[in-house]
């Protein structure tokens, strides 16, 4: 009797060890289901002038959320087009506020801006993005991300259909951009990317992308201009957009533990507050937005396991033999060829339907028929005309 | 065959241009002066706008104390002013030297070509007092002007009191991107005259004065303030300046977007706005600003301190305080802090004022007619003159009526064949003679006011107008028979040729003349296109005399005078309308010598002389 209890006891402890060993693979599964390793952000601002200070604040203020939640400024490449801090007509120097009121300064102390002023070019924003970047260029200046890498690329500015106008001069396109991605993507340069946009007609910016992985936020549809948020009398400018006031306020929340997905995200700013209509894309996505927290793109969460066994390892490390049997297995790899000349060329479609002749041909009969009615009287052309 | 190449329709169309002529150019005229009256109309005229990016709204938080103080400063300026019977140039530099500005002078002196009757100066020497409040932290690149007149007696007490209170407070804020030059300038044009001119190195008008010690970058925008009594009920805005040139219309958006948020009730050309456009009284009271407007700019005259600064592309208006007892009183602070939100405003600008329009008219504060919209009224004006030059041109073509055969093809004749000299000299002389009549009008008056003076008792200011008619008078009268001398007899084609190239000419005159200055061109056009069209030597000749006389420029200037005081509500008698004529001839001259107004010579050189021509069609045979 004792035995069949026992027996119970024990087919008992082992469905619970089953069980929590099953947890345990759940929270293991879900310990590594984001698949990235390190976290990256690239934060631009496109506007300068005085009254483009909300544009440099909303930068600002989601560096200032992106470095709360861990991202360390050695990953992070911050774009601003323009000085505020120490704008002549700033009446507060050294400050940007986001809030009415002066509450909230995101400049602070510890900002490290990587392209200031007339550095934040369309050219250089590209090449960030695809890493052709001159072999003399700062570390801080460069997106050094791997195939593991969650890149967050938040943009603002005054944008239209299809386009971002950076500086004032020369406008980046939707094509452009997409593009930009696709190359990052064949150079493996992303793990999965973030993209968010606060600019009027944002929607319009992720139209065209096409390479997997990619969630893009818009603050505002084609045809929809985003509005600023709140001016401030004593400064004399507008301090924030709506859309990134909403989303700061959004962050705010969020701390590195937070299970936050991205779907609260989508919802950030309704029509009633933001009066335009924030817009996202998920379509090119392989996770389930659902399932993807806020601190993989927002912040630099270190999967970190504590534990109190030692692990013994199993063999200890031998020396491969050398390949001296010289049957090492060669797998030809070639690159992806970037640019196919050859087939550009070679493809030129024949002429087959028929086209006017060349204009020349077209003239010198011309030439000729007058000629003639030339010579053998003008009264002929009165018949014709 | 095309519509111009083909003899038939040519000639079709060349009939109904002679036959329908008179008729066109009745209906252009009306429909000019219809447009033009329409102008005023609220559905057509547009709201008024910012559009500089830059200068956004009014969002600046105004925190202007000091009004009361600014008013007991003004009243030490003025017991300063009693004191020393001028300018208190020490008291002032001390002033503001204590408030933290750089603080420099300026001396000028000018001796009039002949004494001004209306402010009694004739030898002016004085000197212009101002402060320079530099940017805290911004290069020394850009600047913006206050300024107020010190004018004599107890006029603009108040509007230097408050600069200086204005200058006590800006120099405590950190915010200022530009500099602020503070300036008091005395005898009011003739100061600004010589401080502009040594601001930017130029010596246009002949004035003797020192050069500047301190400078402040290149002016984006002034304004100059006019205020002389503690109590205010409106503030007006005065926009025309020298040659009728205006600033940017930006500048009268910033003014009236700060009026209406403070809640300070503004005026243009002293008139108040109405809300009842569709009402008779409404419209007329909307022709009535508009007129007025149109009337001060056509003068050339810069009507505030602030109109010879558009010369140099500087924006600028003049904002007068007017106390005119209603109920509803502004203090002095509430005016500073007016000035205060303007500033600031201006100090976010990052390149000149250009986004807005620089040619306008405004029939109210709050609503303004572009250059698009007005410009086709002086068209159709024009157009008579084309119209009438045309139909000359082909009754020069038309050979006279003696060939035999039928006419198959009309070659067009040159008319302009001069198949003798005495045909070329029939045409030059009346051409030369007006002109060197006008050279007369322009040089004379002021070459000979000795002579006069010694020879008849007047005094100089009075000689040189007096001249002035009476030299113009003389031109009537001067030979316009010559050609009958070189051939005997004046011919039909002599004067078709004369018309001709007198209507073209006055085409071109007043298109010039519109361009820069519309009011100017399109008053001018009024009266001179119907002269042109219906003058020819077979009209009846005394009258078409006479109202070739009421017609010409001084009459027109005449009956403007009774105009304007009418269309400001002060009408005056004929004896008082007749000395105000003739001491707007004299400022007219004493404008040209001294600021280089341009409206003198261009009335004498240019558009009487053509007058004359038309003068001497009349008198052909």
């Amino acid at each position: 009797y004792v035995r069949g209890i026992f027996k119970n006891l024990h087919g008992w402890f082992i469905n619970c060890l089953r069980y929590l060993f099953c947890c345990f693979q759940d929270r293991a599964g879900q310990f590594f289901s984001s698949g990235h390793t390190n976290n990256w952000a690239v934060l631009v601002c496109t506007s300068r002038f005085w009254f483009n200070y909300r544009h440099v604040a909303n930068t600002l203020s989601v560096y200032r959320s992106v470095k709360r939640l861990g991202i360390p400024d050695s990953h992070i490449v911050l774009m601003l087009a323009d000085d505020m801090a120490c704008n002549h007509r700033n009446p507060k120097p050294a400050t940007v506020f986001s809030h009415k009121n002066m509450e909230l300064n995101v400049y602070g102390d510890d900002v490290e801006v990587d392209y200031r002023g007339y550095e934040v070019t369309v050219e250089n924003f590209l090449r960030i993005l695809t890493g052709r970047l001159p072999p003399s260029t700062p570390r801080s200046k460069r997106l050094l991300s791997d195939d593991r890498s969650n890149i967050l690329i938040y943009l603002t500015g005054h944008g239209g259909n299809g386009f971002l106008k950076f500086q004032d001069s020369e406008e980046i396109s939707n094509v452009e951009l997409a593009d930009a991605f696709e190359q990052m993507w064949q150079k493996r340069r992303y793990n999965e990317l973030l993209f968010i946009i606060d600019t009027c007609q944002g929607a319009s910016m992720y139209e065209r992308f096409y390479s997997p992985n990619l969630m893009a936020l818009a603050s505002s549809q084609v045809g929809e201009d985003s509005l600023s948020h709140q001016p401030d009398l004593a400064i004399g400018v507008h301090l924030m957009d709506r859309y990134t006031f909403y989303l700061l306020e959004f962050l705010e929340d969020i701390h590195p533990a937070s299970k936050t997905n991205m779907n609260d995200l989508f919802k950030v700013c309704p029509k009633s507050q933001c009066v335009s209509t924030p817009g996202h894309r998920t379509d090119l996505f392989l996770r389930d937005p659902g399932s993807v927290l806020i601190t993989d793109f927002f912040g630099s969460v270190r999967k970190v396991e504590l534990t109190m066994e030692t692990i013994n390892l199993t063999d200890p490390i031998e020396q491969l033999e050398s390949a001296e049997s010289g049957e090492l297995q060669k797998e030809m790899h070639t690159y992806a060829d970037q640019l196919p000349v050859s087939e550009i060329i070679h493809q030129k479609p024949k002429q087959k339907d028929w086209h006017p002749p060349d204009g020349f041909i077209l003239g010198l009969w011309t030439l000729i028929l007058l000629v003639f009615f030339q010579t053998y009287g003008v009264k002929h052309l009165k018949h014709i005309f | 065959m095309g519509l111009l190449s083909d003899p038939n329709r040519r000639r079709a169309l060349i009939s109904l241009l002679t036959r329908l002529n008179t008729p066109i150019c009745i209906v252009c005229y009306m429909a000019g002066v219809a447009w033009f009256m329409g102008l005023a109309f609220e559905p057509f005229t547009l709201r008024t706008y910012m559009s500089e990016n830059a200068m956004g709204s009014t969002m600046v938080e105004e925190r202007f104390p000091a009004g009361e103080r600014a008013l007991a400063t003004g009243r030490e300026f003025s017991a300063h002013k009693k004191r020393t019977g001028g300018m208190p140039v020490e008291w002032l530099m001390k002033t503001m030297q204590a408030k933290g500005l750089e603080v420099f002078t300026q001396r000028f002196s000018r001796t009039l070509p002949f004494p001004d009757e209306n402010k009694e100066r004739y030898m002016v020497r004085g000197t212009n007092v101002y402060g320079i409040l530099r940017a805290p932290r911004a290069p020394r690149t850009e600047a913006l002007v206050l300024s107020a007149p010190c004018s004599p007696g107890d006029n603009n007490n108040q509007a230097v009191g408050l600069l200086l209170g204005l200058a006590e407070y800006f120099r405590n804020q950190i915010y200022w991107a530009k500099d602020i030059i503070f300036l008091v300038n005395e005898h009011d044009l003739i100061g600004m005259q010589a401080w502009l001119e040594g601001y930017h190195h130029t010596n246009t008008t002949g004035m003797d004065w020192s050069p500047l010690q301190g400078r402040g970058g290149s002016i984006q925008a002034a304004l100059s303030l006019e205020l002389s009594s503690d109590i205010i009920t409106s503030l007006d805005l005065v926009l025309e300046g020298l040659n009728g040139q205006l600033p940017n219309l930006d500048l009268a958006n910033l003014f009236y977007a700060f009026c209406q948020k403070i809640g300070v009730l503004c005026t243009i050309q002293g008139k108040l706005q109405r809300n009842d456009w569709d009402s008779v009284s409404g419209y007329s009271h909307a022709v009535q600003t508009m007129m007025l407007m149109v009337m001060k700019q056509a003068s050339g005259r810069p009507w505030g301190d602030h109109g010879l600064f558009l010369r140099y592309h500087i924006e600028a208006a003049t904002i007068k305080g007017v106390n005119s007892f209603r109920q509803y009183k502004t203090d002095a602070t509430t005016i500073g802090r007016l000035l205060e939100g303007m500033y600031r405003k201006l100090n976010n600008l990052l390149e000149r004022l250009h986004q807005s329009y620089f040619f306008y008219l405004m029939p109210s504060l709050s609503h303004f007619v572009s250059i698009g919209y007005y410009m086709p009224a002086f068209g159709l004006l024009a157009v008579i003159l084309l119209l009438r030059a045309l139909d000359l041109w082909v009754q020069l073509s038309t050979p006279p009526q003696r060939t035999e055969d039928g006419v198959t093809d009309i070659e067009p004749v040159r008319g302009t064949h001069f198949k003798t000299v005495a045909d070329l000299l029939s045409l030059l002389t009346p051409l030369v003679i007006s002109h060197l009549t006008g050279v007369a009008l322009y040089m004379l008056p002021i070459r000979f006011q000795e002579m006069a003076v010694e020879h008849f008792p007047v005094s100089e200011t009075e000689a040189v107008v007096l001249t002035a008619i009476a030299v113009y008078t003389a031109g009537l009268a001067l030979p316009h028979n010559t050609h009958r001398l070189l051939s005997g007899e004046g011919t039909e084609q002599g004067w078709r040729v004369l018309k001709l190239v007198a209507v073209l000419y006055l085409a071109v005159l007043l298109g010039c003349t519109a361009l820069i200055n519309f009011s100017l061109g399109f008053i001018l056009a009024l009266t001179l296109v119907p002269v042109a069209a219906f003058v020819t030597p077979h009209v009846p000749k005394v009258l078409s005399a006479f109202i070739l006389v009421i017609l010409s420029p001084a009459c027109t200037l005449l009956f403007s005078v009774f105009f304007f005081q009418e269309l400001q509500e002060m009408p005056i008698s004929f004896q008082d309308g007749w000395l105000l004529f003739l001491s707007v001839i004299s400022q007219g001259i004493l404008d040209h010598s001294l600021y280089g107004s341009l409206v003198y010579p261009l009335i004498t050189l240019l558009v009487y002389p053509c007058w004359l021509l038309f003068w001497n069609i009349l008198f052909w045979n």
